[in-house]
């Protein structure tokens, strides 16, 4: 790597500097008047929750949305970022959160896709850079066959094969294990050390402070602090990220644990799709007022799991599923909600709900059978609006009116409003994966709530989550999915993330206890 | 069988496999970036008739060619404006493009039906044409010739260019290759357009050489053959090939059998065959075994806008 | 100043139902430009396409008579294309249809008595059941795109059809011409209106699209369709069997198209002859879509897209337009539906140019 020169006595400009940053959608500010700079070697935080315009941000910095206002000085020069080509050209490097890779080309492929210029002996240069920096790599694998982590490193290796002197990583770690995360980590700060600069987004404050030298803190597309995360306490930062009204985890309590609700056994489920993972051998027992974790790195076989367990793909073995000891496992979605098992799958729009269909038509979707929606073939709507209506006010759902199609709600209230509507059905057993994925703190906090009362009243939960953090304050057990396979299941109390890490990467024998 | 009449099936055998080929290779390059264009037919049959006005009216080859080129494009612009800046159903568009490209297409010919114009010329290869027997395989049109060419310099493009790695993999993964910064959709629409131009060219072979005349639905469901080549090559196009070959194939043997009344079957379940054929091989490649490596390019049919 | 797109945070209502009539009228401009640039009289051309089948007893029955087919077809369309079912195979359905409520009343043809015509519907509807069945199976069973398949088998219809006609359906005191014997009085439709051809399969077929309205927009069953069609997966999540969806829609939509097709042949033809419909199975797409794909809409689609058919006729012997030109305003009338469809969800907007965009 190029040796940097300061020049001592004068400070230089900052790698980047944004100045007054404004973007409109509509009505929507997303961004107002953002000002910050990111100085050479330095790793500079951009902290905010879903929603405070973080992701505008990032994708005008890289040329794939152009502000409103505002300028941008690169190196202490005025710029203009017209396009991703632009900003490759300028020296800064992307890593996307959702990332931009082709599943079904090779790693070489992918990384030439990402360089203006790949030029000869690409594949030797991927070798060194991942040797350079420990992303090992192999140029001639699909990308369908790698892990999520490995997915990632295509990301950060095409970045530096183009020696970035600014790099932007948006939420990297919310696919990683903690292990993971940590390689990652000691890979940026080589690279701070090289004098490139790095903006890190998360809204993760514990890695924020252990990683980032400054934060910039952004809360309804306005810049609303800046701190240095090591002097900084968490709770400050978390206020400043909120605002307002900061709500209170759930506190942990114990229910008694009745008989046992839901037993999976011997469950095996050959993959969806082409990429898919295979369930092998899925196995555990749930008692009603438990609640049991599922954690693991996407990608090991969680939209596989949720799905063996609500019947959107039954099995041959009857007994491989069974509700309140009645064999279930070739049965469909709705046989198994008229039992009482209920699911709130990952995702919201066009799987847990149709977007363009009204929440009247959402709610009919599930509940129609249990709360009784239906005489005679014919949908009774008088009954379907009340229970719409019901819904939208036990939950506090954001809506224009029962009639609103659920593609105008926002990620929270739509989650929101599809906990209500399982949650109306009163579930024996309830299946949910990722409840609180890009969802606000505040609701996340009333669904967390909703998911304790749930077991409270002697319902069962199975909580299927990547957010460790959620399943140690919710679960009585959890278990660990890795490749298709559970773990025995752990008692919450005494586990650490440690340890659920090394299981999350596959390490179940050195994780033994 | 004779060798003299077997080199003769396989003359024919080209001849009618060399319009399928056409428009295969141009809906696999449409369809290998994203796109599924069911409008194959009628870009054919408007080519067709464009090509051979111009070459009844003119009496110059190159020039019907060129017309019957710039017609498909033309039609295939319209329903990569409608379907990427519009955003229309790409199924519901196609169809709409078909039946246009029909009711045009019979407008255009209405004074043109009956009317003969001379075959495109002979072309020999120097050398292999003065091989005895199989020598006539390589005497044969400029369009036979092309369409294996384009074969080569399709396969060439999509694999070893960077144009052809950037065309997979809009096709592929579209966000992917909008947030690294590639223009999605003008690559889309340049796709769309070369598909037209290849389904005119291959109309055009219909109206100028394989029955150098036009009649109304000449092409009679050859754009939709050339649409299950696609699926058959598994969007590879030395498959293609073989696809196109296969079916040509098919149709030749009809023909022959139809003629030689070798069998006492009636005429109308020989026609049959292509398409029964064409059901056939497409349930054999949609499972089993096989689907794996037949996958279709991820974004296949689905609109793009570029998301804010 | 540019024009901005936004999209609509819900696509609008009131463009869903305007914008067919905005097509329509749009349709009706070009075609006539169209005339005018082919040469015709622009006047002229437009009265005789547009305007006099409208204006007398013969023009609106045979509208009725064209469009009854394409509104039963269009009806069956409608749920198909909902439960995300691309049939476009109506048109060999159709035939089907025809063949084997065409071969019953052939089978019967000495016979005489009212039990004959229902069970000839009853074939008519199980001929086109049978042959949508084919691209079900495969669809279900094999993961084989509808598409081609339904389509592909439109031309094995129709070489079927051609192989009965010519062979051994062919009229035995038919002078050799290629078409079935006549079909008897207990074998063909009614005539509601004397001295036109409006027959009582026009009732038949305003009934059942309310059939298809009352279950598309009331019952559980249509409930199931439209999820299935908006998204499979949330469909499976509510345990709606997308296979059995699957299979519905398409018997159900093959068997109205053959049902469609025996009322052609028992109907307005009263024979079986190679060409038994000029193409219905096709435009009944043009109908769903321009009726917005539901069942009521579909109604005055049906009767427009007759006018298409009726009027390139009419201009045909009126100012000699060629006839032809019906398939082009038809084609036109989809396209523009089509791109019309953009307004509907997305909002345009003047804006005055903003100083960093590209």
């Amino acid at each position: 790597m190029r040796a940097m020169s300061p020049i001592p006595s004068i400070k230089p400009a900052p790698r980047l500097e944004a100045r007054g940053i404004t973007k409109r959608f509509g009505a929507l500010a997303a961004n107002e008047a953002i000002d910050f700079a990111v100085e050479p070697g330095e790793i500079h935080a951009l902290l905010g929750e879903n929603g405070a315009g973080k992701s505008t941000l990032v994708k005008i910095l890289y040329g794939l949305l152009q502000a409103d206002e505002g300028e941008m000085l690169w190196n202490g020069r005025e710029t203009r970022i017209a396009s991703p080509r632009a900003a490759r050209a300028l020296g800064i490097g992307m890593v996307f959160q959702h990332f931009s890779l082709f599943e079904a080309m090779s790693v070489l492929e992918n990384v030439a896709l990402g360089l203006d210029r790949p030029g000869p002996g690409l594949a030797e240069r991927v070798r060194d850079v991942s040797r350079t920096y420990s992303l090992p790599l192999d140029p001639d694998r699909m990308v369908s066959t790698l892990s999520i982590g490995e997915r990632q490193r295509i990301e950060i290796v095409r970045c530096l094969l183009q020696s970035p002197r600014l790099l932007i990583l948006d939420e990297p770690t919310s696919v990683l294990t903690p292990q993971e995360a940590d390689a990652l980590f000691g890979t940026l700060r080589l690279l701070a050390a090289d004098g490139c600069a790095i903006l890190y987004i998360s809204h993760k404050l514990d890695e924020i402070r252990a990683l980032c030298d400054r934060a910039t803190i952004l809360r309804g597309g306005k810049v609303v602090g800046r701190c240095v995360p090591a002097e900084t306490p968490v709770r400050q930062m978390a206020q400043m990220m909120i605002g307002s009204g900061l709500r209170d985890a759930v506190a942990k309590t114990t229910r008694p644990a009745g008989a046992v609700r839901l037993k999976v056994q011997g469950l095996d489920l050959p993959p969806a799709t082409l990429h898919g993972t295979a369930l092998r051998d899925i196995g555990f027992e749930l008692r009603a007022g438990e609640i049991l974790g599922i954690a693991g790195v996407a990608g090991n076989g969680q939209g596989e799991l949720q799905q063996a367990l609500s019947g959107e793909r039954p099995v041959r073995q009857a007994d491989a599923v069974m509700i309140d000891a009645v064999p279930a496992g070739d049965r469909d979605a709705a046989w198994r909600r008229r039992r009482g098992l209920c699911c709130v799958p990952e995702e919201r729009n066009g799987h847990a709900a149709v977007p363009e269909f009204s929440l009247i038509d959402n709610a009919f979707l599930t509940a129609h059978d249990r709360a009784d929606l239906v005489s005679r073939g014919l949908v009774r709507r008088d009954r379907a609006r009340a229970l719409t209506r019901r819904i939208i006010a036990d939950c506090d759902v954001r809506a224009a009116g029962p009639d609103a199609a659920a593609a105008t709600l926002s990620g929270g209230n739509l989650q929101k409003f599809i906990l209500g509507r399982e949650l109306a059905q009163d579930p024996a057993v309830l299946v949910v994966a990722q409840p609180t994925w890009g969802v606000d703190t505040n609701a996340a906090a009333a669904i967390h709530q909703a998911l304790v009362g749930l077991a409270e009243a002697g319902g069962a939960v199975v909580v299927i989550s990547q957010d460790l953090d959620e399943l140690l304050m919710l679960s009585d057990r959890i278990a660990v999915l890795q490749g298709g396979t559970l773990s025995a299941t752990l008692p919450t109390d005494g586990l650490s993330s440690e340890h659920l890490g090394l299981l999350m990467g596959g390490a179940g024998a050195a994780a033994a206890p | 069988m004779s060798a003299e009449m077997l080199v003769s099936l396989l003359l024919t055998t080209m001849t009618a496999a060399t319009p399928l080929l056409l428009a295969a290779l141009g809906e696999l390059v449409v369809e290998r970036a994203g796109v599924l264009n069911l409008g194959v037919e009628g870009m054919m049959l408007t080519g067709a008739v464009s090509g051979f006005a111009i070459m009844s009216l003119t009496g110059n080859p190159a020039l019907a060619i060129l017309t019957a080129v710039a017609a498909g494009a033309l039609l295939a612009a319209i329903f990569g404006f409608l379907v990427l800046s519009l955003m229309s159903n790409q199924v519901a568009t196609g169809l709409a493009l078909t039946i246009f490209g029909t009711g045009l297409s019979a407008l255009i010919g209405t004074g043109f039906t009956g009317r003969p114009v001379p075959g495109l010329a002979k072309l020999p290869v120097p050398v292999l044409s003065a091989i005895p027997l199989v020598g006539r395989l390589f005497d044969q049109d400029a369009l036979v010739y092309l369409a294996i060419v384009a074969v080569a310099a399709i396969a060439w493009f999509l694999k070893s260019t960077r144009g052809g790695l950037v065309l997979r993999a809009v096709g592929e993964a579209d966000l992917s290759a909008h947030s690294i910064g590639y223009p999605v959709l003008r690559i889309r629409f340049l796709a769309i357009l070369f598909g037209g131009a290849m389904a005119g060219l291959g109309g055009a072979y219909l109206s100028l050489a394989y029955t150098p005349m036009w009649v109304e639905n000449m092409t009679a469901g050859r754009g939709w053959i050339a649409l299950a080549i696609v699926v058959f090559a598994a969007w590879r196009p030395w498959r293609a090939a073989g696809g196109a070959y296969l079916f040509g194939g098919i149709t030749v043997l009809q023909l022959y059998l139809q003629g030689s009344g070798l069998l006492p079957i009636p005429p109308q379940l020989l026609s049959m065959l292509p398409y029964l054929g064409t059901i056939l091989v497409l349930t054999l490649i949609s499972s089993g075994p096989f689907r794996a490596r037949f996958s279709p390019p991820a974004c296949l049919g689905k609109p793009f806008r570029p998301p804010t | 100043m540019r024009i901005l797109v936004e999209p609509r945070r819900q696509p609008s209502r009131r463009l869903w139902t305007l914008t067919p009539i905005l097509a329509l009228v749009l349709t009706m401009a070009i075609a006539t430009a169209l005339f005018a640039a082919l040469g015709y009289d622009a006047a002229d051309s437009f009265m005789a396409f547009f305007v006099s089948p409208l204006t007398d007893l013969t023009g609106l029955t045979e509208l009725a008579v064209k469009g009854a087919p394409l509104l039963m077809i269009a009806a069956g369309l409608a749920m198909a294309f909902r439960a995300g079912v691309s049939n476009i195979g109506a048109e060999g359905q159709l035939i089907m249809g025809a063949v084997a409520g065409g071969g019953v009343a052939l089978a019967f043809w000495e016979q005489s008595g009212p039990w004959i015509l229902p069970l000839m519907a009853l074939a008519g509807i199980g001929g086109g059941m049978a042959w949508a069945a084919i691209p079900a199976f495969l669809r279900v069973r094999f993961a084989v795109s509808e598409i081609l398949t339904s389509l592909m088998l439109t031309y094995v219809a129709d070489l079927f059809l051609n192989l009965l006609v010519y062979g051994p359906w062919r009229d035995p005191d038919g002078m050799n011409f290629p078409q079935s014997r006549l079909f008897n009085d207990d074998e063909t439709l009614g005539i509601l209106v004397d001295g036109t051809r409006l027959h009582t399969g026009t009732l038949v077929a305003l009934v059942l699209a309310l059939a298809v309205w009352v279950v598309m927009t009331r019952s559980l069953l249509g409930f199931r369709i439209r999820t299935v069609g908006a998204s499979a997966a949330a469909a499976r999540y509510a345990g709606f069997g997308n296979d059995r969806v699957i299979w519905f829609t398409l018997l159900a939509s093959g068997g109205l198209a053959g049902l469609a097709g025996l009322f052609e042949v028992a109907g307005p033809i009263g024979q079986i002859i190679p060409q038994i419909t000029p193409g219905y199975g096709f435009t009944a797409i043009i109908v769903a879509f321009l009726g917005r794909l539901h069942p009521l809409g579909i109604v005055p689609a049906a009767l427009v897209v007759a006018l298409s058919y009726i009027g390139g006729e009419n201009a045909q012997v009126l100012v000699g337009l060629p006839k032809a030109v019906t398939g082009v305003v038809q084609g036109l009338l989809l396209f523009i539906l089509l791109a019309s469809d953009f307004l509907v969800r997305y909002r345009l907007r003047l804006a005055r140019r903003a100083g960093a965009a590209a």
